[in-house]
């Protein structure tokens, strides 16, 4: 099936099985490996991207289902040599160690960054970031220093309304 | 390869459906999809992402989508106002990623013993509305599952919506999930409760239970030794009791029949005894 999509604001067409997963798309058709395969039946959040300005888990999308839509991935993230708020602050606080999360990790925090979701002037901001980051799980960093990051960046980002 | 089609409209979706019994119908995914790279390829996909979306309330019903996500459900002020549980209960389902595809009618239809959202819409008495080119019709949710990942569905059929009855005003309504993780984990154990108390006693009860037994169940026989009763400890226990005597849940990675006997019991007793307390 020919499947036409957005990637990180640039067309793509590729020539693939509507039933390939949308992270084997990214990865083998589009060489976008900065999309992570953790545990492959969304559990982890390694893969996760945003399908159209959402957080999905790119194993449990398939090629079909981005027809015409939007995509973007970590390698979308950041504005040129400009790396995104969140990764700023993953980078300058420690919130990352092996890696194979903090692509995932950075996307999702990124999607609520811009949204607003996670404002710190919300009196509870530490435990919202940590149910929305619920579905990424770490098994280096303990988290703590993610959530840092993602308070530093939302701070810096504002957000919406 | 694998066909893929994808309906104009709601009709349109109901007349592929027709015309592909055998086709893979695709909502958000994210049960259907699990380790889709280690399965064979469907002969075809019908998807129906973005379908039979929208939630609608009058005064005694509130009317959901097939295709509401549960991230729709967390945030709707409809739901939020006029069924709280739900919103609690959808908002505890897997994660971000999760909430974000999965459907309220793939979770029915995939039919899990331990899906989160089922004993709520058994507490909640929810009916599940039908539709193929034959016409529409509704199943009551209790009757819809009939057996482990099997339902009334047809295979000319799609659901089109879940309505529920809106809850008596100051009906005691709760959930409850135990499991190693609130987020992502499967449950051990879940219950729900839609409970009636009038001058000082339980005038009306249902309990839906979720992972003791082959498919999501309402405890009658714990609804049955709750209605009439002063909602206190006794009774709680006596609930209890009733709903221990009428499941066998099993062994298997996540729990033991014994400790799921326990909690599911000890899980209606304290809803009973919170119903009390209000």
């Amino acid at each position: 099936m020919n499947i036409a999509l957005i990637v990180n604001g640039a067309t793509r067409t590729v020539e693939v099985s509507p039933y390939k997963r949308l992270l084997d798309l990214l990865r083998d058709d589009l060489r976008l490996t900065g999309t992570k395969e953790g545990c492959g039946e969304g559990e982890c959040g390694a893969c996760t991207v945003l399908l159209d300005g959402i957080p999905v888990n790119s194993c449990l999308v398939v090629a079909g289902q981005c027809d015409g839509h939007t995509v973007t991935t970590v390698e979308g993230l950041a504005d040129g040599p400009l790396l995104h708020a969140v990764q700023r602050e993953l980078v300058a606080r420690g919130g990352a160690q092996c890696g194979i999360c903090t692509p995932g990790i950075a996307v999702c925090a990124a999607a609520l960054v811009d949204s607003g979701a996670c404002r710190t002037k919300d009196g509870d901001a530490r435990a919202k970031v940590r149910e929305l980051l619920a579905g990424n799980i770490c098994r280096c960093t303990g988290y703590q220093l993610i959530v840092d990051a993602v308070l530093a960046a939302a701070d810096q980002v504002g957000g919406e309304s | 390869m694998t066909d893929y089609v994808r309906p104009r409209d709601d009709r349109d979706a109901i007349a592929l459906r027709a015309a592909h019994p055998d086709y893979l119908v695709l909502a958000g995914g994210t049960d259907l999809l699990v380790s889709a790279h280690h399965k064979a390829e469907p002969i075809g996909i019908l998807d129906l992402a973005g379908r039979f979306a929208g939630i609608s309330a009058d005064a005694t019903t509130v009317r959901i989508g097939a295709g509401t996500t549960y991230r729709a459900l967390a945030e709707a002020r409809a739901i939020a106002t006029l069924i709280p549980i739900l919103a609690e209960a959808a908002r505890e389902i897997g994660a971000l990623q999760i909430q974000n595809r999965a459907t309220i009618a793939g979770n029915l239809a995939t039919s899990s013993p331990v899906g989160d959202g089922l004993p709520v819409l058994l507490a909640l008495d929810a009916t599940i509305h039908l539709a193929s080119v034959r016409g529409e019709r509704t199943v009551p949710y209790h009757a819809f599952c009939t057996g482990y990942r099997k339902t009334a569905l047809g295979a000319d059929e799609l659901i089109t919506a879940i309505t529920i009855p809106r809850p008596a005003p100051g009906a005691y309504l709760a959930w409850r999930k135990v499991g190693t993780r609130r987020a992502q984990s499967i449950s051990k154990v879940m219950a729900a409760t839609c409970l009636e108390v009038r001058d000082g006693r339980i005038a009306s009860a249902r309990f839906g239970v979720g992972a003791v037994a082959d498919r999501p169940i309402r405890a009658y026989a714990a609804e049955a030794a709750a209605v009439g009763q002063v909602p206190d400890a006794a009774t709680g226990a006596a609930v209890a009791a009733a709903l221990r005597a009428s499941i066998k849940p099993i062994d298997d990675l996540r729990s033991t029949a014994r400790y799921r006997l326990e909690i599911a019991g000890n899980l209606l007793a304290r809803f009973v005894e919170n119903a009390g307390q209000r």
